[in-house]
């Protein structure tokens, strides 16, 4: 193999995969190592200006950091990165002095931001620093979008997304609430230099040709539409038997929603095997504990209704089978059952609509009638419409949606300077020796044994009583610390210097992971078979040194690194170094 | 400020077939100076012992006074040791082996401990042929009292300090072919695909065997100036040639180069399959393995590898012909039958 291109900052970044799970890119080791040190402000800030929203995604992101996080390859559980995020959101001080400022002086470029969700207000929270006037509109009363409509109190209080949106509002956003645009055309022909579409997946799906749907109408709701309503406080109570269909996030929001406003008698239902259920595994275990029970491989034929109401549905049971590719199909049983309810939440995906966008503004529209929008620079073929969030390609979740938004409001400022959005910016990147002394580094190396930390709950009794009662407590201080210290710190980079090395082979030795080898060298697939212990994972890279004075090369098995600092700990020579890599994403302007 | 080596270890290894990990060969972290070649040698033996799938409790690990002696704190967390007195390892050795002949004896010891003030220690220990590994560090200098030349550094050799050496050097291969040795080898600490198999016919052969292991002293001579440095015994080595340690139920699965190959079959049934790299000298031959160290030693080379193994002749159990159970295993009226025996055998010899 060629010897390693460490000044390529995407390798490093790789070697720190939550970061670069993350679609944000929030530097995750940083933050905690900041939260392990009682710096909550600086987390925070760390994160508000990677992710925008600290507090709302520190209790309802996807995490997709968590699945990439080091530690669950080296034992059962990642690092709790998610609830983390939130410690730091709930502990920090007042940091309204370390908002950006606003310039007074405005640069003359005005933008129409549609929908307030995440996407949206990200792409406001970046344009108004640089002097922009920013138009906001949304149908709702407040911003926040899908956050504040689909996402129940008791997960997301609505006075932590107040406080997030109202950071960016505050900037001197032009809010245009109870707006619903009707019209992409009457926008664009206010003169707007850029115009961001941020309207989200506003759909939720049917199922109009089921027996019975228009008599059992007054009790069949849309999940997501229910969940707003609730929301809004339009509605208040739901029957005592509730049947929820779905098997992802919204379905799970829907029944625990369902519990608190008078549903005793809650079930998921769902079409396929549970293991196949969309939800995240933490989000059915939170339904599960509130005594939700979940029927799989159930698919609906039938309301059923009885003298006009509603009673209940008819199922058939199904067969999953599964063929060499891992494909599925449900084959039909036969088996009927009928499930007895007072209501039912349908909560069975949703999808994006357009029908105030009118098809003859030179914006593209695809075969599923969704509008064309370049993957990077989030441009539509109308060149001064950009699209982000789920109303992009449809649902995803909001650390997408913030990604979106920074990198359609670095489209847009390049546009609107006249410049091509196809130029992007680089990231900024930092790399910096963390030696201190003998056995002194200036982070704290020792691996923690610690298991990872179970958030604790609020009362069940109480917590299904009262609809807006956060159901997680967050970590206290101590458990906070403890589990920020089960972080491996991957940002701290284990940095070879091939021509100080002696290869006394001390490194090797002390590796606790075995995943130093001086070998010859040979070809990557080769190579991952030969080192003393296989690297299997193929998506976790070799770093490999120039050829060394034995014509051997070293050999880093990157994947089960702890970045403990024991083969600079033992170098004699210095030839390896920790250094803390930083890579903050490029975002408009900076 | 840490300095502990984590718990986790990688999690595609495996048990041995006992069921331990690597781990429960492991001991505490080394105090050692970063680089020691002493530390890779700590490495070879947990490896070794993991590999042969042997019991910890069941080991010995014996050592002397010096930076080498300090090393069995290093490895075998699990096995029995004793740190004795400088240069007395072998005795404690023999005494602990007389005691109890079922453990495995791991001897450890530098070139202080062996060539200056054990001499004489280490000359009737290998004259007994004590069924035991006896591993000498061996960098060429008294690393715990700041460098000072021992009674391996070569003539002319300067470490740290720039002033040759201007004895001649001690050659403990030599010299335990001489005194009887049934196994001989030398090897460096930066060779561990060498090192590791010869640890294993060490511990696997019946009699004393002994390997020279050269290991450089990174503070104090590891200097291009001295034979014992990293760079200077890798630009010297001249290997015997290459051998495998061949596990009792393993089938051979390598075609070797006829003549210059050959099997042999240890006591355990486990084999070891050499591969010379010349042809010119017999390993069960003293006068010609001490002949091929010379030889080389005189194009300025070291010999490394196994140099000399011979199996027929009995160990000190089978030399004084002790019982086959252990003595401490011995009931006490078998190990003390009473006044009357004694009577009887004072009776025989009036």
């Amino acid at each position: 193999m060629k010897p390693t291109d460490i000044s390529d900052p995407q390798y490093f970044h790789k070697v720190v995969d939550c970061q670069y799970a993350c679609p944000a890119h929030t530097p995750v080791p940083e933050y905690i190592r900041l939260i392990a040190a009682g710096r909550y402000d600086d987390a925070y800030m760390i994160n508000w200006e990677s992710n925008v929203f600290p507090g709302v995604l520190g209790r309802t992101c996807d995490r997709p950091c968590e699945p990439a996080c080091r530690r669950g390859r080296v034992e059962d559980e990642p690092v709790a990165i998610c609830r983390l995020k939130r410690v730091a959101a709930d502990h920090k001080g007042d940091i309204k002095s370390r908002m950006p400022e606003i310039p007074t002086r405005k640069n003359s470029k005005k933008v129409a931001l549609i929908g307030a969700g995440p996407a949206s207000l990200t792409v406001a929270r970046d344009l108004m620093p640089l002097g922009y006037d920013v138009d906001l509109y949304d149908e709702q009363v407040k911003g926040g979008g899908f956050m504040r409509s689909q996402i129940p109190a008791f997960r997301l209080p609505e006075s932590v997304l107040d406080e997030e949106v109202n950071y960016i509002l505050q900037m001197g956003v032009m809010t245009h609430f109870n707006e619903y645009v009707d019209s992409l055309k009457r926008v664009l022909d206010q003169g707007y230099d850029a115009v961001f579409i941020g309207t989200g997946a506003p759909r939720g799906r049917d199922l109009p040709d089921l027996p019975g749907r228009a008599a059992g109408h007054a009790n069949i709701h849309i999940g997501i539409d229910w969940l707003a309503s609730v929301a809004f406080e339009h509605v208040k109570t739901i029957g005592r038997r509730v049947l929820v269909l779905g098997g992802g996030n919204t379905a799970m929001d829907c029944c625990r929603t369902a519990r608190r406003l008078g549903g005793e008698d809650v079930c998921v239902v769902v079409r396929s095997p549970k293991s196949d259920m969309k939800a995240s595994p933490w989000e059915i275990e939170d339904a599960l504990h509130e005594d939700i029970p979940m029927f799989e491989n159930h698919n609906p034929k039938a309301f059923v209704v009885e003298q006009g109401k509603l009673v209940g549905m008819l199922f058939e049971r199904v067969e999953p089978v599964y063929d060499d590719d891992g494909r599925r199909q449900l084959l039909a049983t036969g088996e009927e059952v009928m499930m007895a309810c007072d209501d039912v939440l349908l909560a069975i995906g949703q999808v994006n609509a357009f029908p105030w966008i009118e098809r003859d503004l030179g914006i593209e529209f695809n075969d599923w009638d969704m509008p064309e929008v370049n993957k990077v620079t989030h441009q539509t073929t109308l060149e001064r419409v950009f699209v982000g969030g789920d109303a992009a390609w449809g649902p995803e979740n909001i650390i997408t949606a913030v990604a979106h938004g920074h990198q359609a409001a670095i489209s847009i400022h390049q546009y609107c300077q006249g410049k091509s959005v196809d130029e992007r910016p680089d990231p900024q990147v930092n790399l910096v020796s963390q030696k201190m002394g003998f056995h002194d580094w200036l982070y704290d190396a020792h691996i923690s044994d610690e298991q990872r930390h179970v958030v604790p709950l609020a009362e069940k009794i109480k917590a299904l009583s009262d609809r807006k009662l956060e159901v997680e407590l967050g970590f206290k201080d101590r458990q906070a610390y403890d589990e920020a210290m089960r972080c491996l710190n991957c940002d701290v980079q284990t940095v070879f210097t091939a021509d100080r090395c002696i290869e006394c082979d001390a490194c090797e030795d002390i590796c606790p992971t075995d995943c130093i080898n001086f070998i010859d060298n040979a070809e990557e697939t080769d190579l991952r078979q030969l080192l003393k212990v296989a690297a299997t994972q193929v998506d976790q890279d070799l770093y490999v040194s120039e050829q060394l004075k034995t014509k051997r090369v070293m050999v880093k098995d990157e994947n089960v690194c702890l970045h403990c600092g024991l083969c600079a700990e033992r170098c004699p020579t210095g030839a390896w170094d920790m250094q803390q890599f930083l890579l903050k994403e490029a975002k408009a302007g900076v | 400020m840490t300095y502990i080596r984590s718990n986790f270890r990688h999690p595609a290894l495996t048990p041995n077939d006992k069921g331990y990990t690597i781990k429960h060969y492991e001991g505490a972290l080394s105090t050692l100076c970063a680089g020691c070649g002493h530390d890779s040698i700590s490495a070879a033996i947990v490896k070794s012992c993991y590999e042969l799938a042997l019991e910890p409790h069941q080991i010995a690990k014996i050592s002397g006074i010096g930076c080498s002696s300090k090393t069995p704190t290093y490895f075998l967390g699990k096995a029995h040791g004793f740190n004795s007195v400088h240069g007395r390892m072998p005795s404690v050795s023999v005494g602990a082996n007389m005691a109890n002949r079922d453990l495995l004896y791991i001897g450890i010891s530098g070139d202080g401990d062996t060539a200056s003030i054990g001499m004489g220690q280490f000359a009737h220990v290998v004259r007994r042929n004590l069924n035991m590994v006896y591993i000498v560090m061996n960098n060429g200098c008294y690393g715990l009292t700041k460098g000072q030349d021992s009674a391996t550094a070569d003539l002319g050799s300067a470490g740290k300090k720039g002033v040759p050496s201007v004895f001649d050097s001690i050659d403990l291969c030599e010299l335990a072919l001489q005194l009887g040795a049934g196994m001989v080898a030398r090897s460096f600490s930066g060779d561990k695909k060498q090192l590791v198999p010869l640890i294993k016919t060490a511990i696997k052969h019946q009699g004393f065997s002994f390997i020279d292991v050269i290991s450089p002293c990174v503070t104090f001579n590891n200097t291009p100036s001295s034979t014992k440095g990293y760079e200077w015994v890798r630009d010297h080595l001249e290997a015997t040639g290459t051998i495998d340690y061949i596990p009792q139920k393993q089938e051979l699965s390598i075609d070797y180069p006829a003549g210059t190959s050959r099997e042999v079959v240890l006591h355990d049934g486990s084999s070891l399959h050499l591969n010379k790299n010349s042809d010119d000298y017999d390993l069960s031959c003293r006068k010609s393995a001490i002949d091929k160290i010379e030889t080389v030693k005189m194009d300025q080379q070291i010999l490394t590898g196994l140099i000399y193994l011979n199996q027929s002749q009995p160990d000190t159990h089978g030399k004084i012909q002790t019982v086959d159970t252990p003595l401490n295993a011995l009931s006490q009226d078998l190990l003390c039958p009473g006044s009357g025996v004694l009577e009887v055998l004072n009776e025989s010899l009036r």
